[in-house]
Order: structure tokens, then sequence, then C-alpha cells
């Protein structure tokens, strides 16, 4: 069993994930890309965890699934919010805090 | 008195104050507090020559004043010649764990400058009284009056550098406040600026020689210790001489001498007691009065007894020439007799700079009389001849018939400044003269014979046209009130015959026996008896300086005279041929000193030396509005801004950096990682 | 009165006017007259303090007295240490002085925009700022009180100043913030490197032993910056006239009269002792621009149309004389340096209450629009003229202590200054002697444009009211003492010179 195609599934995700963040102007979108770089973590953590046989790993993953639920709630609600404000859930609007 | 010698200074002090604070409300507005002020303070100073001249008798064996000595009876081993002068002193600063005093120190020359500042000072309280009846400041004057005399003092009897230091500059004051005492128009106001700046630009002088001396005698500003230093020539005869020039420089700037002498014309703004009390009698010789007080420094740092020239001889001999030259071209009564102090004190100095310091001072003590005699006059004429005005040309002329008083002690006053038996002068500067023909200095033999002829001539013009002739001013002129006249007739009497105190020519010797220093002095200094050919040379020279302007001004009368006199024609073709004497004195001697040469050296004055002064002024001013508009204001000032500007821009580029955009902001940080973990792999 | 002697007596004459300053801020913001008192009597009670401090003090000890020396910051060794000496005395009484003259002419000369609880208590906490600088002993504790001073100022200029008071406190703030900073990284290093403290009498009887010489004068230079910035020096002067033209009157007089005495005995009590032969390798180069200083500001002051700028540039040549001193390393410079200080404070903290006296009448300062001030205020007018005469160096006043010893020690410097070149020094000398003909100069310039001639067309209608009783009341102390220094400088001499010689002599 080779840990590399695990590393490469997650990297895949990673990338997915930053280019969503960068990339997509929906407030919702890049929350999502921000569940992908998440669980892409979460794929890496599990998979060393097999490897090494440590539970270290797994704990590690749930951890960040809880975080993640709640990041997801938080983060949403915000969007929601920056919805009802600008009429537009798109980020590029969202610049007040311009210099 | 002589251990309380403070006393005379801190009357005036002690009138000042109460002038300034109780002057209005006194019933002649303050002029009775400082008259009385003054004339204890004559008093005392009076008791103060007494108990010189008895201690001097006493150590020396003589007895002219034994009678009023009190019982003191000299006793066994006080018979040397050395009189110590009286010192006492009190802490007055401190640094670096040195103590220093102020205090007096009594002495001859301290007991001449206070018997003469005092009196002085006290006939021109009294002759204001009449002269400035009703001025705008009256009390404000008589306030000043009192001040200057206390700081005159002050100065006279400081027994270190630095306490005449003090004295000096407050003399400096009251000189500038008196000269623009009517400060409404700006000529009286610009005249005292002027005084003010030409003598503090002297002082730099005074002020770095006070130093020099001071390291030079072992970090002492004692007079009598700089002279005992000095004379030793304690660290080098290099650095006396640059104390000595340092002070020199003082001396110039305080006591008018060429080439600062520009402003004391000037001063002349000022009301008329004050022209004779500050720029005649007192003030001015402030500088001479340093230049024998700290003589030692002199005679080491110039080497007097060297003889030929030296710097100080020839600042005085110069000044002679030039002050008198220049007294021939002025029709303002008071500059004619300002010019006339300048030369004058051009005596004093060279008096000094040839090694006649007794004489110096002895002329310092006549002048003092008869210049204060002349400018009181020229007072009077103005208030009671002219209606206030000072020019000889226009507002006077004839008045000998309306002024007889006035008129008879100018003439005095004259003749003592011209140098005439018996009057003082005659005494005082025939002894300069000769005392330089007897220390090697040749040359200032011939420059003081000069400038006696000189003397004679102007006063003889200046006389002239005040007295002489016809009436040209408008009004009745009349004789001064009693207020004005007393002063003349007591220094009248001084005039005439202060000079016999030391008339070498009867051997008697008093002044020099009573005032000479015997204690850290030159003993090299010498005195030379009178000789009658010298004596009369000098007698001749001023009466050919009357004589020539006299043929000059009263032609018709010149005429007369040499045309009587047959029997010289025989002799001295030249001399007695009247017509070729008229020729030679009027179209070359006195038409050339008084044209070409005399403007020349006016025209130097007025547009050489005094737009040097101007333009210094100027161009300070200008550097100054360079300095600021250019220099400071965009290039250090600039800078300063140039700074912030810096920042700012700084900050506009990072600017851009905070876009508000988060995305931005995350793609920054991804990359940032990105980089990082890339270096991480890279140098781990 | 032990307990006044150890220590609390001099912690009262410094956070007394904190006491006051709360008192004020907590007085009914409608009842004027109540704040008034309140700073009053605090200043009065904090000058009563320093009066009977210095009479406590005894005059023939060497070293501190009066202090404390309590534990403050232990984790940086940084202690509450406070004392009195020679050089701190004559400082405290002048600053707690000119307080309370400040705070009676303030009395109905509140400028716009009038606020008088505001403006008092920012005088009474500049005082707390000034008087803890003067007995401050450990350089933190100095450091806080240096910094202190600039909030208050920063406030008076920025809120009660002139038409360009933004620019002018902004300057102000900034540029001696920036020399403080390069300060605090001289006290920081000179702690790291040094001996792990920051107790300043430990530090100066260590001389700078354990530095290597060349850090020392890296060290010597971040204090030189900070404190010259703060004298002003040039060419660090330009924040000076920008800061006191705009400035209202007691600002400006506590500005020229005690801020910039800061530096100064920075200079004295900190940069020299602690580091001295950093300080003889500097000696030439602050003596050099000492004497730039003196011309320098001398030309300034030609240049000037506006009395109160030309009182400003006057500080830059007058501070001259003062650094001049300070730079010969010699007992008889640096008594002459306090004794300038003081005496500086004196007369151009006069000049500042005139020209605002005058500003406040004619509603100008401009030169060219004056003149004939004798004819309708003669009162103000002589007091004019005698600041002048006092400020240009007259003997018989107080200027001239501070001027003539400087320049006397300038003939004779300290042994071991770098070059070792009398001539150096000697032409410093010349030209600040010559300094001394410029001084008069200006002044009796603008003496004659404000005071002689006659009154100018515009302002001969109007009613000029010759000098008030609060303005009597605040400068008939100063008068006097002008003339009670200068006619007996040894009461400052005497109090300065057993430190200054146990300092820097031999």
């Amino acid at each position: 069993m080779q840990i590399n195609q695990f590393l490469i599934l997650s990297a895949f995700l990673f990338c997915t994930g930053i280019y969503g963040v960068l990339a997509r102007r929906n407030g919702v979108l890049v929350l999502m890309s921000v569940e992908l770089m998440l669980n892409a973590v979460n794929i890496n953590l599990v998979a060393f965890a097999a490897f090494n046989h440590s539970v270290s790993g797994q704990v590690f993953a749930l951890f960040v699934i809880t975080i993640a639920a709640a990041e997801v709630g938080v983060g949403l609600a915000i969007v929601l919010l920056i919805y009802r404000n600008l009429r537009s859930p798109d980020l590029d609007h969202v610049d007040q805090l311009k210099g | 008195m002589l251990d309380y010698a403070w006393i005379i200074a801190f009357i005036p002090a002690v009138s000042f104050v109460a002038i300034l604070l109780l002057g209005r409300k006194f019933p002649r507005h303050g002029s009775e507090i400082g008259i009385a002020a003054v004339g204890a303070s004559f008093v005392l100073a009076c008791v103060a020559v007494v108990q010189w001249i008895n201690r001097v008798e006493n150590a020396t064996g003589a007895s002219a004043f034994k009678a009023l000595g009190k019982g003191f009876v000299a006793k066994a081993g006080e018979h040397e010649a050395v009189v110590k002068p009286v010192v006492h002193s009190v802490t007055w600063w401190q640094s670096g764990g040195l103590k220093f005093g102020a205090g007096t120190q009594i002495d001859g020359l301290a007991v001449v400058l206070l018997f003469v500042v005092t009196l002085v000072s006290l006939l021109v309280h009294v002759y204001s009284t009449a002269y400035m009846h009703g001025d705008r400041r009256y009390t404000y004057f008589y306030a000043a009056l009192s001040l200057f005399t206390a700081s005159m003092l002050l100065l006279v009897i400081a027994d270190n550098t630095l306490q005449l230091l003090v004295g000096w500059e407050l003399v400096g004051l009251c000189s500038f406040m008196l000269i623009g005492h009517w400060w409404e128009e700006g000529a009286n106001s610009n005249a005292a600026l002027k005084a003010f700046f030409t003598t503090r630009t002297g002082d730099v002088g005074l002020m770095i020689g006070v130093i020099v001396t001071f390291f030079a005698a072992g970090q002492t500003f004692n007079i009598v210790s700089i002279n005992e230093a000095a004379l030793a020539g304690k660290g080098g005869h290099a650095l006396w001489l640059g104390g000595a020039v340092c002070l020199l420089v003082g001396i110039i700037g305080k006591s008018g001498q060429f080439p600062l002498h520009t402003w004391l014309p000037d001063a002349m703004a000022g009301p008329t007691p004050v022209s004779a009390l500050i720029h005649a009698a007192t003030m001015v010789v402030a500088g001479v009065y340093l230049g024998a007080r700290v003589y030692g420094v002199f005679w080491q740092g110039f080497s007097i007894d060297a003889g030929g020239v030296n710097a100080m001889a020839l600042i005085g001999g110069v000044t002679i020439i030039i002050g008198a030259l220049l007294a021939f071209v002025q029709d303002d009564i008071k500059k004619v007799l300002a010019y006339s102090t300048i030369s004058q004190l051009g005596y004093m100095v060279m008096g000094l700079g040839v090694g006649a310091w007794t004489a110096a001072v002895f002329h310092l003590f006549t002048h003092a009389f008869f210049k204060a005699l002349l400018f009181l006059g020229a007072g009077s004429i103005s208030h009671s001849g002219s209606h206030h005005s000072f020019d000889m040309k226009r507002d006077m002329g004839g008045l000998r018939k309306y002024m007889p008083i006035t008129f008879t002690t100018f003439m005095i006053g004259s003749a003592a400044l011209a140098g005439l038996p018996p009057f003082a002068g005659f005494f005082s500067k025939d002894e300069i003269i000769a005392t330089a023909g007897h220390f090697g200095y040749d040359a200032f033999l011939y420059i003081g014979l000069a400038g006696a002829f000189l003397t004679a001539a102007y006063m003889t013009r200046a006389i002239y046209y005040t007295f002489f002739g016809e009436f040209r001013g408008h009004g009745q002129p009349h004789e001064s009130p009693p207020a004005i006249t007393g002063p003349l007739v007591v220094l009248a009497a001084f005039s005439v015959f202060a000079g016999w105190l030391n008339a070498t020519v009867v051997h008697v010797e008093k002044f020099q026996q009573w005032f000479e220093p015997r204690f850290a002095f030159p003993t090299q200094v010498i005195h030379p008896s009178f000789r009658f050919g010298e004596g009369a040379i000098a007698v001749i020279v001023a009466l050919a300086g009357v004589g020539v302007a006299y043929a000059y001004y009263w032609r018709g009368v010149g005429h007369g005279v040499t045309e009587r006199n047959p029997l010289a024609r025989l002799g001295y073709r030249f001399l007695l041929n009247k017509y070729y004497l008229d020729d030679l004195y009027e179209r070359v001697i006195v038409a050339g000193i008084k044209g070409p040469i005399a403007r020349a050296a006016y025209w130097t004055n007025q547009n050489l030396i005094d737009a040097v002064i101007n333009g210094v002024g100027k161009g300070t001013r200008a550097v100054g509005q360079f300095t600021y508009d250019v220099i400071d204001q965009r290039v250090v000032d600039g800078a300063v801004n140039g700074i912030a500007e810096a920042s700012g821009e700084t900050g506009g580029l990072l600017r851009y950096m905070q876009s508000g955009r988060v995305q931005w902001y995350a793609a920054i940080l991804f990359f940032a990682v990105a980089v990082l973990s890339l270096a991480l792999i890279v140098f781990s | 009165m032990n307990w006044f002697d150890s220590g609390w007596g001099l912690t009262m004459a410094v956070f007394l006017p904190g006491v006051g300053m709360l008192a004020v801020l907590a007085a009914p913001k409608a009842d004027e007259t109540l704040q008034k008192a309140i700073a009053l009597v605090t200043t009065l009670a904090t000058f009563g303090v320093t009066i009977a401090l210095a009479a406590t003090f005894n005059y023939d000890k060497k070293g501190l007295q009066l202090g404390t020396d309590k534990a403050w910051i232990d984790v940086i060794n940084s202690r509450y240490h406070i004392g009195l000496d020679g050089i701190s005395l004559p400082l405290l009484l002048l600053s707690a002085f000119i307080t309370v003259l400040c705070v009676i002419y303030s009395w109905d000369h509140f400028p716009e925009p009038h606020n008088p609880k505001a403006f008092l208590a920012l005088i009474l906490l500049l005082e707390i700022g000034m008087n803890g600088t003067f007995v401050a002993q450990d350089l933190i504790l100095f450091f806080v009180f240096f910094e202190i001073v600039l909030l208050p100022m920063f406030f008076m200029i920025g809120v009660w100043g002139g038409p360009n008071r933004e620019y002018a406190s902004i300057k102000f703030f900034l540029f001696t913030l920036f020399g403080s900073a390069l300060m605090l990284l001289s006290f920081l290093a000179l702690y790291f490197i040094g001996p792990n403290t920051f107790d300043i009498p430990k530090l100066a009887a260590l001389h700078g032993a354990g530095i290597v010489h060349s850090t020392q004068n890296l060290i010597f230079a971040g204090m030189f910056l900070g404190f010259a910035i703060k004298v002003p020096m040039f060419p660090f002067h330009t924040w000076l006239p920008d800061a006191h033209t705009e400035a209202p009157t007691v600002g400006s007089v506590l500005l020229a009269a005690i801020l910039l005495k800061l530096g100064t005995y920075g200079f004295i009590r900190i940069a020299l002792p602690i580091l001295p032969e950093a300080a003889r390798d500097w000696a030439p180069w602050i003596g050099l621009l000492a004497v730039i200083g003196i011309i320098y500001g001398a030309l300034g002051c030609l240049a000037q149309r506006d009395m109160k700028r030309l009182i400003a540039f006057s500080s830059v040549a007058h501070m001259g004389f003062v650094m001049l001193g300070i730079a010969t390393l010699t007992t008889f410079g640096i008594n002459a340096a306090i004794f300038g200080m003081v005496a500086h404070g004196l007369i151009t903290g006069m000049l500042f209450f005139v020209a605002g006296s005058v500003q406040e009448r004619f509603e100008t300062r401009q030169l060219d629009r004056l003149g004939g001030l004798l004819t309708q205020a003669p009162k103000l007018g002589w007091i004019l003229g005698f600041c002048a005469m006092a400020s240009l160096g007259l003997p018989g006043l107080a200027g001239f202590w501070g001027e003539f010893p400087a320049i006397l020690s300038a003939y004779n410097p300290a042994s071991g200054i770098a070059g070792s070149e009398f001539v150096v020094f000697r032409t410093y000398m010349v030209i600040a002697a010559v300094g001394t003909v410029l001084a008069a100069g200006y002044l009796l310039w603008m003496l004659q444009r404000v005071a002689f001639g006659t009154v100018k067309p515009e302002w001969e209608h109007v009613h000029i009211h010759d000098v008030h009783v609060p303005e009597w009341i605040a400068w008939t102390p100063m008068l006097l003492l002008i003339v009670a220094l200068g006619v007996y400088p040894n009461i400052i001499f005497r109090v300065t010179d057993g430190t200054v010689t146990r300092l820097f002599g031999g």
C-alpha cells in the first residue's frame, strides 16, 4: 500500500480549494472551497495516521471536521449578512477595509 | 574713605532707584535727589583725595597736607616709597572652586577719576536744572544721569577687570539711553544704536582681552596681579601682546579712536549736558582709564620702552590728526567739539603708547574740565543765544556782546584746549609731547605738535563764527541763568588752575608725586624735566594755529597786523611778507586743510569708514535674509519636510497593498506560504 | 521633618501638580474662578515645597540629597530613584517658579478657544514632567518624565495656538519624538552593553568602563541627537521658531524657559558624566554647532519681521552659548551653562510675556506695523527695553553671567578633548564674542522698531492699556530676579559649583 495515492489526491483537492478560494467571487463557493481544503488536510492526516500506526492523526481529523462545521456555520452567517447588506454575495464588493 | 570707597558709587545707585520710583512726587521732579546724591559723592570723593595724598605724603615723608592728617603720624618703617593701593574685596562669584571678588582698588589713578567724575557730574546736574527745564522726560533724565554716575564710579573703583567690564558696559547703556533721550525722532535713536553697536564692537576686543589676561596672569581678574604678571612677562611676551592688542581694540571702541570714532559725533544727538558729561569728560575716557589701569599689559605687550613705533601710539597719533582735520568742516558747534574730543583722546592714547603715563592721565584730568566747559558753553549758547540751534554759521555770530560770561569762559576753555599757557591744557599736552620726544618716539613728537597747531586753528574758527561778526540768528539773545553760568565759572577756574598741579616749568610735580602708582608699575617710566625750548615750540605752534585761523577769518585784521610789522620783513621774508603769508595760509595751508584735505578726510569718514560700518550692517542683514530665506527655509527646513514627505510616499506605495479584497490577501498569504515552504525545502 | 528629607518632599515637588490637575478636572466646568484658584494654589504649594527643599538643602555636601531610591520596575532593574544636587536645584526652582507666574499671567489671558479648565490641567501636567525630569536619577524614569512634557505642549500649541498651529504642533511633536527614540535606544544600549543598570549616579561613577570606545561614541551620538533636538542646536532647530510663533503666550514662555533646558540638562546630567571619553571626542563638533548656532541664530533674527519669531531665533543663539560652555567640558563652562539656562529661562520667558502682551494689545506682531510703544504704553516699553538689554548680555543683568564665563571657558577647554588643540576652541571663543555684537544688533533693532519713534497712524486713536495688574504680579518677580542674579551671580554659582567641580573637575 503506497501513501502516494492519498497524498496526490489530497494535493489535487487542496489545489482545487485554493483555486476556488482565490478565483471565485461568490462567498458561498469560497466557503465550499475552504471546506475542500480542510478535507484535503483531513485525508492527509488520516493517511499518515494509518501509515504510522498512530491514532493521533485520526483524532486531529475529527477536530478539524468539528471546527470545519463550526466555521461553515459562522461563515454562512457572515455571507448571509453580506448579502443582506450589499444585496450581493460577491466578495469583491466587500472592500470597506481598503486603505 | 579709602576703605569705604564703594559708598561713593553706591550713593548715586540708590539715587537712581529713588528717582525712578519716587522722582515724580518730588517738587522738582527728582532733580534734587540726584543733585544731593552726587553732591554727597563729590564730598566723599574729595575726602578720598585728601586721604590718599596724606597716605602718599606719610609714606614718602613729605608734608603737604600734614595739617589735614588729623594726627596721623608716620611711624618708623613706613617711609618707603612703595604706596600700595587700598584694596577691599568680597566674593562675587565662584567657579571650579576658585572665588572671584568684587571690590575696590583705590590708588592715585582712582581718586583722580573719582574727583573728576563726581565734580563734572555734579556741575552737569546743576546745569541741567535750567537746561532741561520743562523737558518731557525730566525725571527720567535725572535717573539716567544718576545711573551713569554710579556706573562710571563702579568702573573707576574696580579692583578687577571683570568689574571694570561691568561698569564699562553699564556706562555704554547709559550713553545709549541718553543719546536716544528724544527717541521720537529716528535720527536720535539711530545715533543711539550706532553708538551702542560701535562701542560693542570694540567690546569684543575688551572681552577677549580680559579673558586672555585672566589666563595669562594665572586665573585671576585682579588688576594688581595682572599688572605684576605682565611686567614679569609671565607666560611669554606673545601672550601679553595678544592681550594688549585685544584690550586696545576695546579702547578704540570706547574712546573714539580711529577707525571706530564715527559714533562720537553722531552721539551729539543727545542733550548737551550729556555730551559734556558722557561724551567729553568721563565715559569716553574710560578707554584711556583702562589703558592706564592695566598699563603693565601694554608696557609688556607693546614693549613700550623700546621706542620707535607701536600700535597704541600709532592709533593715538592717527586719531589726533584725523579728528582735528575733521573739526574744520563742521558747522555744528557740538560736532566741532566732538571731533576735538576725538583728537584729544588721541593725545591720551598716544601718551600711554609712548610711555607718558602720568602725562596722559594728567591730560585726562585737565581735558575733563575744559572740554566739559566748552560743551556746557555751547549748550548755554543754544539755550539762550541761538534758539536751540547749534549751527554756527546760520544761527550764531556776534554773541560776545550778549553773553559775556559764556564768552569769557568759552575763551578760557578754548585757550586751555589749544594749549596756551598758563591754562591747563598747556601743561598736560606739552608733557605728552615732551615724553614722546624723550622716549625715542620722535615721529609722535611731531604728530603731537601738528595736532596742537590744528587744535588752535579750529577753535579759533569756531570762536569766530560763534562770538564775532554780526548776530545771524533771530530773536533776542541774552545771558543764561545762574544755574548755567555757575558751572561754567567753576569749570573755567579749573581750566585755569588745574594745570599748575604738574607745572614742570616751575618744578611743581605734585600730580606725579601724588597720583602715579608706585606698585605693580613699570619702573622705567621717566619724567622728562621741562625744557624751555620744547615748551616754547609747542606754544609757538599753537599760537601759529591761532594766527593762521585768525588771518583767514579776520582777513582784514590780519592784513593790518602784518602791515604794522615792518621789522619782521627784514629777517623772515616768507613770514613777514603779508601778501605772501596770506597767499600761503589762505590758498595753500588753510584752504588746503579746510578744503581738499579735510574734505577728503571727512569724505573718507563718511563714505569709506562709515560706509563700511553701514555696509557691514546692511550686508549682515542681507546675509541674514539670505540664510533665512534660502538655507533655513529651503535647505534645512526642506530636508525636514523632505523626510516627512518621503515617509508619506512610501506609505502611498504600501497603500496599494491594502486593497480591501479578502481574496487578494489570501493570495498573498498562499504565495508567501509557498515561497517559505520552498525555502524550507531548499535550505534544510 | 524626617519624612520630608527622605524623598517625600521631592516626590511632593513632582507629583503635587498631579493632584492639582485632578482637582481642576473635577471642578465644575462653569466655575472658572475655582479652577484658576485650584491651579494657583497647587503651583504655589509646589513652589513652596521647592523653596523648602532649597532651605533644607546642604550646600556644602557633595552628592545627591533629599532623595529616595525605591524599587519600581524590577524586570528591567529600573528604580524610582530621585535626588537633588547643585545642578538640579536651580532648575527645579526655576521650573516651579515660572509655572506659578504662568498661571498668574493666564488669569484673564486665556487664548481662544478659552476653556481654562483644560488649559490649566495641561500646565499642571507639564509641571509634573518638567519637575520630574530635573530630579530623576534613573534613565527610564528620566525618559518617562522627559516624554510626559511633550503631550501637554502638543495640545497647548495644537488647540490654543495661532493660525498655523497644526503644522507647528505636529512638527514639534514628531521632531522631538524622533530624538527621544534615538535617546531611548542609547539608554537601552547602555543597559545591555554596560552594567545592567539604569541608575545615573552608578553609571556616572563607572565613566563608561567596560564599553568599547567606538561603541561609547555611538551611544553618545544617540543621546546627542535626543538632547540636541530639544535644546535645540543648529541644524535641529527648525521646529522651534514654528512652535514659538504658533504657541499661546504661556506656552511660549514655558517652552523657552523650561522645555529647552531639558536638553542641555540632559547633556550635563547624563551624556557627559556617563560617557566622558565619548564626550571628549564629540566636544569639538558640539562646540562647532554651538558657535554656528550663535551666529546663525543672530542672522536669522536680523531677517525677521515677526517679533515672536525673532525672539524664538534668539533662543537658538543663546542656547548656542550654553552649549559652547558645555562643549568645553570645564567647570567654568558648565557652571556658565547652568547659569545661562536659568538666565535664558527668565529673560526669554519675559520677552515672550512682553511679546504676548504686545500682540494682545495691537493684534499684530509685525515689526513694520508697530512703533512708539514708549509713547502709548511707556511701562511696557521700558520693560521690553530692559529685557532686550538683559538678553543681549549686559553686565549687571543675568544674561551676562551665562555668556561671559562660557566664552571665557572656551579659551582653555578641558584637557583630552579630541585634537586637544586650543586653536579650535579659541576660534570658537572669538566667534562667540562676535555673536554678542550681533545680539546687540538684533535686539536693539527690535527695540527701536517697537518702542522708539512715533506711533503709527493706524494706532493713533486706539487706546493702548499699559501694564495690567496680573502682568505686574507675574513679571515683577522675574524682573527682580534678573537684576538680583546679575548683580550677585554667586546665588547660583555657589549652588552649582560644588556639584560641577565634583563631576567635571580635575
